[in-house]
């Protein structure tokens, strides 16, 4: 038997994550009391929700110790990761606000499970122990499983659902298999155990050890999407409505990326010779397969998937090197990520329009005449997707780049220029339509609500002010 | 004033226009136009007396500004000016208001989106000839693609969006391979001195083994050679020159492409001497195809514009080859000579643009007897192709001289074929000439065409007072570029006396140990 003194601190160190599923979990009640002309205030009560973990989130600033136990860190990694969840979390919420003028949403419902998949992405990133990290994972998974078919109405996606659970459930077999193993071999799933015991003994002693790292880098791997596990992902972002397609693509993946962090950096040196091959090959695949596939697409939540595809496969190179620059260069990129992402799902949402209907490429022709504001915003997130300085995007592959090359991975670094120049093209032919084409016939104004505005400024603000003086911000990450 | 605030101001000056232009409306076309001259006139202007107080005889970096920028990485804001910058800078400064004026009728779509995109691509252009950081350089080299390819792609003629993303494809393969050579010689640094610095100057320290030198050479070289451009890889230039409106295709030749020659003087010869000099034959030779090519091809185009824009590819030839000839004619014939150019075929495309704007074709078969109905272009444009073809006593004359002189003290072969080059200039451009310009009027239509007026034919004479000034007394601006080209020389000589020229070549072995070098700590690729 495990004894644990809970101690106060314990239940601050979580602050952000009780506060989160507290409102959550009080929304689903509070709903039935709110009449359904007045739903939308469940939006803004969950708003409030969010501003209030971030407020936690805040208090916990410059904290460094285990809670319970050693299961939950509360350190600098796992607050500015809580921050992007949390931002993440009240971006989806205000374009969801302005998805239920296009698409009917009963946000009794929907709002909780924003609510709680963030918690779960939380907990994913303040996690000590193998089942912590299981915890909030499926915690996310499943809300976004739910989410993924929201549309009841939709066979798109209810396909996505469908798909997403199906295989989800397989990853996450797979994923606690591993763990299951990894504890048979080291005696305990704590990372810090895991960490010692791995420092102690090598990786190949114990075949066990092998296979269930391996099944973990496979449940993992769908999480974010690496290739060979991202057949999902095109249809699942495409057949999910827009705010729930920008929620997993940016939270999702960060707090994937959130586990592979604790689990294979900070808790050991896994990454010894022969892993590194392995992510490396991870890596490779998964830039060169996303990039190609979103040449040919015509859809723009296809492209924005194969896209996000792309982009773990640029992560997975700064997880590769396994130096001390790899947490803020990955980290740091998730930030940038998450505004660049944000404003291309939230302009993708304004011209799809009513059912989602207008998604493919042709009817962005035009824009940057039509809607000066919202084109400028999509053209400087491709610019940012692509790598294009002054952009952020150009400072953060830049950071991931200069941390692989710290470790001596030469090629790789050219084999992720090359893929950056290849994703030139897919990115700058949503600028060619936005301002190389005429508007079409009776191209309308679209109207933006506020909470949209807010989240297009916020986005284009960011990335020209990270990617002018990112020092502010990368000044942060050395604290860790 | 402080010379190194008027350096900064200069730089983001355009900047601030950009942002002051946001809030016009854009319905005032014509006040959107004049400010934004207005803004480009007093950039320049206060760039003179950058170039007056640049002293003369001294090698080091003039007017240099240090700002802590991105001290996690180690990257600086360092901008300043030497010989070898000062008289691009200038150029610069010099042609976007003469590129604004062109505009002024031409564009009649979208003024204020194009003078915004265009003022943005000045601040762009001159932060990468004065950048002194690998970072900022970069930044600046980059931040350049997006409002060409705008200008290419918006505003340019019927396939303009295959021109642009060419343009911007092909470029952007050249400096992706840079990115990955940067961050190396980043690293590399590190690994000799222990500071993690982006700083230019400090990579003129390294001595940098040969092997590992190669290959970085030729990263950054591809990056070059492709905006230079350099054959075979100057595919993209015909394209985007034809269909990029009259001022895009003047700053695109006048300037863009001088950041490549620049790029070979600022890293390849100064930071891989020994690379440099392995291969010197190779750039001799594809620059010499150049000169040969591009002169040849010239003289069966029917396009003006199409003309012009190989005989880009045969003027770079030239600078190339004075580049790599590493004397000081050759090296100060190569500065001058991309001064020259840059105004030479900026006029050229300057004239042709006015000429369109009167007949929408560039067909050189649609003209003929132009002179008569435009007698002060005809003397204007006259000048320009002498200049662009090296009459003695235009400026054109004096670039090529040197480079002659300097590369036929190296390698006379390569020399005698340069000047064959000069000859066969002299053939298109004058037989293009005579065919527009001379003999009957064969078309109606160019009888009723109305001359220059006042706005044309300042931007024109400002020009020519360059062409002249540059071809009768040089010294003014070779005065500036002389100490730098001797210190570079000195570097370049220096590496040749260190270089034990065993007969490498670049194979496979190499390329192999190039790899497996000590630079690596996880033992990973």
């Amino acid at each position: 038997m495990i004894s644990v003194n809970l101690q106060t601190s314990d239940f601050l160190g979580i602050l952000p994550h009780l506060v989160l599923s507290v409102f959550g979990i009080l929304m689903l009640g509070l709903g039935v009391f709110i009449p359904k002309s007045k739903h939308k205030w469940l939006a803004y009560i969950g708003l409030f929700g969010i501003i209030l973990g971030a407020a936690g989130n805040v208090l916990l600033w410059g904290q460094n110790y285990s809670a319970f136990g050693e299961m939950v860190r509360v350190d600098q990694l796992s607050i500015i990761l809580n921050f992007i969840f949390l931002t993440t979390a009240a971006f989806s919420l205000l374009l969801t606000i302005n998805y239920s003028e296009f698409v009917e949403l009963e946000f009794i419902e929907f709002i909780p499970l924003v609510l709680l998949a963030t918690t779960g992405m939380m907990l994913m990133a303040s996690a000590g122990h193998l089942m912590i990290i299981f915890l909030g994972l499926e915690t996310m998974s499943i809300a976004l499983y739910v989410m993924a078919g929201f549309r009841r109405d939709n066979k798109y996606s209810l396909e996505a659902a469908l798909k997403y659970f199906l295989l989800g459930a397989f990853a996450t077999g797979f994923l606690l298999y591993g763990i299951a193993l990894i504890y048979g071999v080291v005696g305990s799933a704590d990372l810090k155990a895991i960490m010692e015991y791995f420092t102690k003994n090598s990786l190949d002693a114990n075949v066990l050890s092998l296979i269930g790292l391996g099944l973990l880098i496979v449940g993992f791997g769908f999480k974010v999407a690496l290739v060979p596990f991202h057949m999902w992902t095109p249809d699942v972002y495409q057949g999910s409505p827009m705010p729930v397609t920008a929620y997993m693509a940016v939270g999702a993946k960060a707090a994937g990326f959130a586990a592979i962090l604790r689990v294979f950096i900070q808790s050991a040196n896994f990454i010894s010779f022969q892993w590194a091959d392995i992510f490396w090959i991870l890596a490779v695949l998964t830039m060169t397969v996303g990039n190609v596939m979103a040449l040919v697409q015509d859809d723009i939540k296809r492209m924005l998937a194969y896209s996000s595809i792309a982009h773990a496969g640029y992560l997975l190179v700064g997880v590769v090197s396994a130096n001390d620059l790899t947490i803020p260069s990955v980290v740091f990129y998730l930030l940038v990520y998450l505004f660049m992402n944000m404003g291309a799902f939230a302009v993708a949402e304004l011209v799809g329009s009513k059912e989602e209907k207008k998604t493919k490429i042709n009817y962005f022709h035009g824009l940057g005449y039509s809607n000066p504001f919202i084109g400028l915003v999509m053209a400087v997130c491709m610019f940012s997707l692509a790598g294009f300085p002054p952009a952020a995007g150009f400072i953060g592959k830049f950071y991931l780049f200069s941390s692989a090359m710290q470790s001596g991975y030469l090629w790789l670094v050219i084999i992720g220029v090359i893929n950056s120049v290849i994703s030139v093209y897919y990115y700058l032919r949503i600028v060619v339509a936005m301002y190389m084409y005429k508007p079409e016939e009776g191209a309308e104004k679209i109207e933006i609500m506020a909470g949209t505005r807010l989240v297009l400024l916020l986005s284009i603000l960011s990335i020209l002010y990270l990617g002018v003086l990112p020092n502010t911000f990368l000044k942060l990450f050395y604290l860790f | 004033m402080n010379p190194q605030l008027l350096l900064n101001v200069t730089i983001f000056l355009p900047l601030a226009g950009v942002i002051t232009l946001l809030f016009f409306p854009k319905e005032k076309e014509q006040l959107i136009k004049i400010w934004a001259l207005f803004i480009s006139l007093v950039t320049f202007l206060l760039s003179v007396p950058l170039f007056c107080s640049f002293r003369s005889g001294v090698s080091d970096i003039q007017f240099e500004t240090l700002a802590v920028w991105i001290p996690a990485i180690g990257a600086n804001y360092r901008v300043g000016l030497d010989g070898i910058s000062i008289l691009l800078y200038m150029l610069t400064a010099f042609m976007i208001p003469i590129a604004i004026l062109a505009s002024f009728h031409a564009i009649t779509y979208r003024v204020k989106e194009y003078m915004i995109t265009f003022l943005f691509l000045e601040t762009g252009m001159l932060g990468v000839f004065s950048a002194l950081d690998l970072v900022l350089f970069y930044i600046f080299w980059e931040a350049m693609l997006i409002p060409m390819y705008l200008i290419i792609g918006i505003w340019g003629g019927p396939r303009r969006i295959y021109a642009a993303i060419k343009f911007v494809i092909y470029t952007m393969v050249g400096s992706a391979l840079m990115l990955a050579a940067i961050l190396y010689l980043y690293f590399l640094n590190h690994n000799f001195t222990g500071i993690y610095t982006f700083d230019i100057l400090k990579m003129y320290q390294l001595s940098i083994p040969f092997g590992k030198q190669v290959w970085l050479f030729l990263a950054f070289a591809l990056a070059f050679a492709i905006k230079v451009p350099l054959f075979p890889l100057h595919t993209w230039l015909p394209d985007a020159h034809v269909e990029a409106p009259t001022a895009g295709s003047i700053i695109l030749a006048a300037v863009l492409l001088k950041m490549g020659t620049y790029g070979f003087l600022r890293f390849n010869l100064p930071i891989f001497p020994e690379a440099s000099l392995y291969f010197t034959q190779l750039f001799f030779i594809l620059a010499v195809i150049g000169i040969l090519y591009g002169a040849l091809v010239s003289m069966v185009q029917d396009d003006i514009k199409k003309l012009v824009a190989y005989s880009s590819v045969a003027h770079l030839g030239f600078v190339m080859l004075g580049i790599f000839a590493m004397t000081v004619q050759g090296l100060q014939g190569g500065i001058l000579q991309m001064i020259n150019h840059g105004l030479s075929t900026g006029a050229l495309f300057l004239a042709v643009g006015m000429i369109y704007e009167r007949r929408h074709t560039r067909l050189i078969e649609d003209f003929g007897g132009i002179s008569k109905s435009m007698p002060i272009f005809a003397s204007l444009f006259l000048i320009v192709c002498l200049s662009s073809l090296g009459l003695p006593g235009t400026n054109g004359f004096v670039g090529e001289f040197l480079i002659l002189v300097g590369t036929f003290m190296v390698n006379k072969t390569f020399a005698v074929l340069g000047t064959a080059g000069i000859i066969i200039a002299a053939v298109y451009l004058l037989w293009m000439y005579k065919r527009m310009m001379f003999g009957t009027i064969t078309h109606e239509e160019n009888r009723k065409l109305v001359d220059l007026d006042l706005r044309e034919v300042v931007a024109l004479i400002s020009i020519t007072i360059f062409i002249f000034w540059i071809g009768i007394y040089p010294s003014t601006f070779t005065q500036k570029t002389e100490a730098s080209v001797n210190h570079l020389i000195q570097r370049v000589k220096k590496a040749q006396v260190n270089l034990q020229l065993e007969n490498r070549v670049l194979d496979f072995k190499s390329f192999l140990s190039f790899l497996a070098d000590d630079n690596k700590q996880a033992g990973g690729k």
